[in-house]
């Protein structure tokens, strides 16, 4: 039984292994501060990855997240640079609602019109660039440009973790919950798993797709925020491809992609390899450009991986057959 | 015995039907689904709904459930007027339904399956996990079944997964328990379990509607019955007093021997032999074969791994052992064009999924398997295509607006017929027929079965698969009836009677009988 | 047997005349479309009316229309390959890494032609053998195919290809007719014929409705598959042949992006984005319409990124109007 939770030590065990064998050779990569700093790094994809595997469990793709994240991010800057004195929190907000306003755009194009996730993401995954560049000109907000109080807050340490690696935290516990404990986290599974029988049970399958693409684009913007803040600088072309990144954690974490089945764990596990690897690229001097690589072989691994464990069983007829198995 | 419910005299317990379909009409596009029918549930009462495939039987429960909204008439709960626009609105009036198996969420624990929709909250609105496994554990109890709630649904075979969708019924409120054809998969230990059920939810005053088409469980569970025929209702009434032969008599509207016109063919020489086909899952040692000419039934329940099998005679499915013969020479057939080349040809239960192109034209549905007839070096000659179409539509006396028309806008039994035509086209010698005749008009099915009866007169081996009785007996020269994937009998002259073949079918030993 | 109605009858092959149903069609909407832009850039900017103008404008599309009439037929079977703009740029890698190494022009096309049918078979083995979905499996491919192109690379390019090997990109036929606009015109008749004339491609809108009554019909569904995902694996090598050629340089972000035009042209010419109907003309007059709105925004100096926003709509666009159409209708 149990394959998810297999998956799941699988992929625990993998990201140890890969660890040991750096620190082997490197035993700096497990100094505590390294360690942070790699899970920091890796936050903004976790974020990400907690809305796109919603977005998947219930049979659809996100692929306009980093587009969405880059027009949030400016945005914010764009405020940032009018009304410095404007206090963070509400820029914080702000990134959250426009980010589920993006979202809904994809959400209601999926739900209304029925137009495939695919064509509809990728579809705003341009327009948003695009209108990056409109409000723009192309040109870039730098970090002189921007208030300290508006970088420092992601790299700001409490217990010497810095917020941006606590918000990565808060937003998967609040996710745990979500999809443990309320219903609309049961109907992201239900709408995946069978989208028939949800219907039986009362469950309208486009009002949840509509909200799961706004989770979705609700952490894209609340990353957008962080990104820009983080690296002190937006233009049209921050995060450019993270989308596929984003895809890749889930996939590699055991998201099915044929919806319904995936965990939270699995998700996170999924993310925090590809980070470790991200950042282990540098020690073991190998160059970065290989990055781009690695996640694509990543994905056709694990969808692979995916297709043979999740195989369904189908109706099994023979008695004997059914016990044996 | 006609009094279509409403008069009903005798039975004071029963006064107030819990829920009433008043004239019901529903219509899909070329199907009229529900003709202005009626239907009374009554407390602590069984009503059987039968009737043929395509009756209506199904809408009536999407009708009930809020799937579907009628276009006429109207749903009185308690006497009044209830509109379900939604699954909800019928999920809170009470009303719930048991599916076979599509009901259920692989990837959700048995908890959440029994309560998706209406788990118990916590404070901040959270799902309430303990008390949601708590509640679970006592409705699986009090129904006999030892099963974790907190396992998930995939986890668990079968019968387990019916119980998982008893339980759920019973988690709401329900006062109107809809089970729809129940017991297709289960054996028939779990069925007498299943009657038991169906008592206690009687005792609690439930109004269940059962729906089925095994004569021996509606007479051993139900009170009441509704008989639908092209979705309408036919007759209703009380179960004591009303004859098997009263209630086939309703659901077929003419006699067996109108239906069937069987003619004997000259049965000649052995043309397929199978012998030992196996399957890890699906079937094991299935042994037979078939002559020139002859009408090879092969009957079963629902779930007997008649069409798995079938579909390993043209390659879909791979067997793991055995050996098909045709004309006496070995043949491997690895996929559906290898059976097309051998002459095996199968035209599947599901017309819209694998025998149709719904969205294609007729011409180009019939030429499909046989387009390397009607071009030259892989370029279409449309006059040949054309033609050949109409060569075999014009056979099947097909009724359609013009051969452009896509498949989709025909009626069903149209649409079987672009499907036989399009088997014929390719010059088969043997045609498996699965369910031919499984939701299609009458009409159609008389044109149907004369074509077969046609079709083996002049040489053609035929396999019918089916799951009618009458249907089998009328039109099989010989029957063989398959149990759990395996042969359990192949009958043949004095022993093709109904009860015999039931009997194999479920699996009750036949005394005194040697077949 | 069948007594509701008389005896056999005709059925007739057609019931609308084909006339009427070409004018209603999708493609006589585009081919409006087509001529009014046309009209309007005529108008808008006085350098448009030139043939040498015109010609130019053709190279908007013709690499793109390449990769179209592939992808149209796996869109239409109802696969998609969103890699088509990653194979362009690993197929050009592989052309730079022959260069260096000392290969001539024929070599170098191999090269290209090789590498781009090598990335669609793994697609194509990756859809078929494994049973994944084509939407994942060419988002995986997407990263891998560049990631390579970016490893081999890095930050650098490859420049100094032979002079006889901008032929395929900047060579003319005749007048101002080009290499590229006369590879365009050839294989338009040639998805044409094969998707319209031939059993592949009558198999191929079976599989696209209904792969599994397909299968049932005894059409090689996996094999099909298989061919289309090479097709378009080779039309895109085919395109990088021509891009490399244009513009004399390889570098590993060559044609990002490339997949979404692709696809928009795809599905503005009339293919079902799910599949199972679409026509190669009517990609065929997609191509000039993109091309034409690009080269006439391009006149009024619009920047490249602007355009893409009207792709990126253009894309849903055609989707959503007709059915916002039907549901205000209806």
């Amino acid at each position: 039984m149990n394959a998810l939770k297999s998956r799941e030590a699988i992929l625990g065990g993998a990201i140890l292994v890969l660890v040991a064998l750096i620190a082997s050779r490197f035993p700096g990569f497990i100094a505590p501060a390294n360690i942070i700093a790699v899970f920091t790094d890796t936050s903004p994809l976790m974020i990400l990855a907690m809305g796109q595997m919603v977005v998947i469990l219930t049979r659809c793709i996100d692929l306009s997240v980093a587009a969405n994240l880059a027009l949030t991010g400016m945005v914010c800057a764009i405020i940032n640079v009018a009304a410095p004195g404007l206090p963070v929190a509400l820029i914080l907000i702000f990134a959250l609602f426009m980010g589920a306003a993006l979202g809904a755009i994809n959400g209601l194009l999926v739900w209304k019109l029925s137009i495939p996730p695919i064509v509809v993401t990728l579809g705003t995954m341009t327009i948003f660039r695009g209108v990056i560049f409109l409000l723009t000109e192309g040109k870039w907000i730098n970090a002189h440009e921007m208030s300290p109080s508006f970088t420092g807050v992601p790299r700001q340490d409490i217990l010497g973790l810095p917020v941006l690696g606590w918000i990565g935290i808060v937003v998967a516990v609040v996710m745990m919950v979500v999809m443990a404990r309320t219903t609309l986290g049961r109907a992201f599974f239900a709408v995946g798993g069978n989208p028939h029988a949800a219907v039986y049970t009362g469950i309208n399958v486009g009002r949840t797709q509509f909200l799961a693409f706004v989770i979705s684009g609700m952490l894209a913007g609340l990353t957008g925020y962080l990104w820009v803040a983080r690296y002190a600088v937006a233009y049209v072309d921050i995060a450019g491809g993270f989308e596929l990144d984003v895809v890749a954690a889930c996939v590699i974490g055991g998201i099915s992609i044929a919806g319904g089945a995936g965990t939270v764990v699995g998700t996170l596990l999924g993310a925090l390899f590809l980070g470790v690897v991200k950042n282990a690229l540098p020690v073991i001097d190998v160059s970065p450009f290989w990055q781009l690589a690695i996640s694509g072989a990543a994905i056709i691994i694990a969808v692979a991986f995916n297709a043979q464990s999740g195989r369904s069983k189908g109706r099994v007829i023979l008695k004997s057959a059914e016990h044996a198995q | 015995m006609e009094d279509h419910g409403h008069s009903t005299t005798a039975d004071p317990a029963s006064a107030a039907p819990v829920l009433t379909l008043d004239k019901i009409t529903k219509t899909f596009p070329g199907v009229k689904a529900l003709d202005g029918v009626c239907l009374d549930l009554y407390p602590g009462q069984v009503t059987a709904l039968i009737g043929e495939n395509g009756a209506g039987k199904s809408t009536v429960v999407k009708t009930l459930t809020g799937i579907y909204q009628p276009d006429g008439g109207q749903i009185l709960l308690d006497g009044h007027p209830v509109p379900f626009a939604t699954p909800q609105d019928a999920a809170d009036a009470g009303v719930t339904a048991i599916h076979q198996e599509t009901v259920l969420f692989d990837e959700l624990t048995v908890a959440e399956n029994v309560f998706i929709g209406h788990a118990p909250k916590s404070r901040f609105g959270l799902i309430n996990t303990r008390a949601m496994h708590d509640r679970t554990g006592e409705i699986l109890g009090s129904i006999g079944a030892q099963i974790d709630p907190g396992v998930k649904l995939k986890d668990l075979g079968i019968a387990s997964r019916h119980l998982v969708a008893i339980a759920r019924a019973l988690s709401v409120e329900a006062r109107v328990v809809i089970m729809d054809e129940p017991t297709a998969a289960l054996s028939q230990k779990e069925i007498e379990e299943l009657y038991e059920l169906v008592d206690t939810l009687k005792a609690q005053g439930k109004a269940i509607l059962f729906i089925s088409h095994k004569f021996d469980e509606i007479f051993r569970i139900a009170d009441r019955y509704t008989v639908f025929r092209d979705g309408q209702l036919v007759g209703a009434g009380q179960m004591i007093g009303v004859a098997e032969e009263d209630l086939v008599q309703m659901m077929v509207g003419r006699s067996v021997d109108q239906l069937f016109p069987k003619s004997r063919a000259e049965i000649g020489e052995e043309i397929l032999t199978v012998a030992g086909y196996s399957h890890p899952t699906e079937f094991e040692d299935i042994n037979f074969s078939l002559r020139r000419g002859e009408i090879l039934g092969f009957y079963g329940l629902v779930g007997a791994g008649r069409s798995e099998f079938m579909q390993s005679l043209i390659g879909i499915t791979k067997p793991s052992k055995g050996a098909i013969r045709i004309d006496g020479d070995v043949r491997v057939i690895r996929s559906p064009a290898a059976a097309i080349k051998a002459g095996i040809v199968y035209v599947p239960e599901d017309r819209g999924k694998q025998g149709a192109i719904l969205d294609m034209p007729i011409f180009q549905n019939v030429t499909l398997p046989s387009l390397h007839m009607t071009s030259r070096n892989g370029f279409i000659q449309l006059a040949e295509e054309l033609a050949l179409a109409r060569q075999y539509t014009e056979r099947l006396d097909l009724r359609a607006a013009s051969l452009d028309t896509n498949v989709g806008a025909l009626s069903g039994g149209n649409q079987q017929k672009v499907v036989i035509a399009k088997w014929l086209a390719t010059k088969p010698r043997v045609i498996i027929l699965d369910e031919p005749t499984k939701g299609i008009d009458i009409g159609s099915k008389a044109a149907v079965h004369g074509f077969m009866s046609e079709l083996a007169a002049q040489g053609l081996s035929v396999i019918l698969v089916s799951s009618e009785i009458p249907e089998i007996l009328g039109m099989s020269d010989r029957v063989i009836v398959m149990r759990e994937g395996r042969i359990a009998a192949e009958l043949d002259g004095d022993n093709l009677q109904p009860e015999t073949l039931v009997r194999h079918a479920v699996g009750i030993s036949v005394e005194g009988e040697a077949a | 047997m069948s007594l509701t109605e008389t005896a056999p009858r005709q059925i007739p092959d057609r019931l609308r005349s084909p006339l009427a149903a070409k004018l209603k069609s999708w493609e006589s909407l585009l081919l409006a479309v087509a001529i009014g832009i046309f009209i309007l850039n005529s108008l808008a900017s006085p350098y448009f009316l030139n043939a040498w103008n015109l010609s130019d404008a053709t190279f908007n599309f013709t690499e793109k229309a390449m990769i179209a009439f592939a992808m149209a037929l796996l869109i239409i079977s109802g696969e998609i390959d969103l890699s088509v703009a990653s194979i362009i740029a690993l197929a050009s890698t592989a052309m730079g890494v022959a260069m260096e190494m000392g290969a001539g022009t024929p070599v170098l096309v191999l090269a290209g032609l090789t590498t781009g049918l090598i990335c669609g078979g793994f697609n194509g083995l990756l859809v078929t053998r494994l049973g994944l979905p084509s939407i994942v499996v060419t988002i995986g491919t997407m990263s891998l195919f560049r990631g390579i192109s970016y490893i081999i690379l890095g930050d650098g390019a490859f420049r100094g290809y032979p002079s006889d090997f901008s032929w395929f990109g900047q060579g003319y036929v005749f007048w101002v007719i080009s290499v590229e606009f006369v590879i365009f015109a050839v294989l338009a008749v040639f998805y044409g014929v094969l998707l319209h004339k031939t059993n592949f491609g009558r198999s191929v809108y079976a599989i696209g409705n209904n792969a599994t009554g397909a299968l049932f019909s005894g059409i090689r569904v996996d094999r099909v598959k298989m061919i289309l995902f090479l097709l378009t694996g080779l039309m895109a090598g085919l395109a990088a042949v021509c891009l490399t050629s244009r513009l004399g340089s390889t570098r590993p972000s060559i044609a990002t992006g490339m997949e979404l035009e692709v696809v928009t042209m795809v599905v503005l010419g009339g293919v079902n984005i799910l599949g199972g109907s679409g026509s190669i003309p009517g990609v065929v007059i997609a191509a000039f319409v993109m091309g034409l709105v690009t080269f006439g925004l391009g006149l009024l100096n619009v920047p490249g990124i602007v355009m893409s926003i009207f792709i990126g709509l253009l894309l849903i666009g055609v989707i959503a109007l007709p059915r916002l159409w039907s549901m205000w209708r209806g």
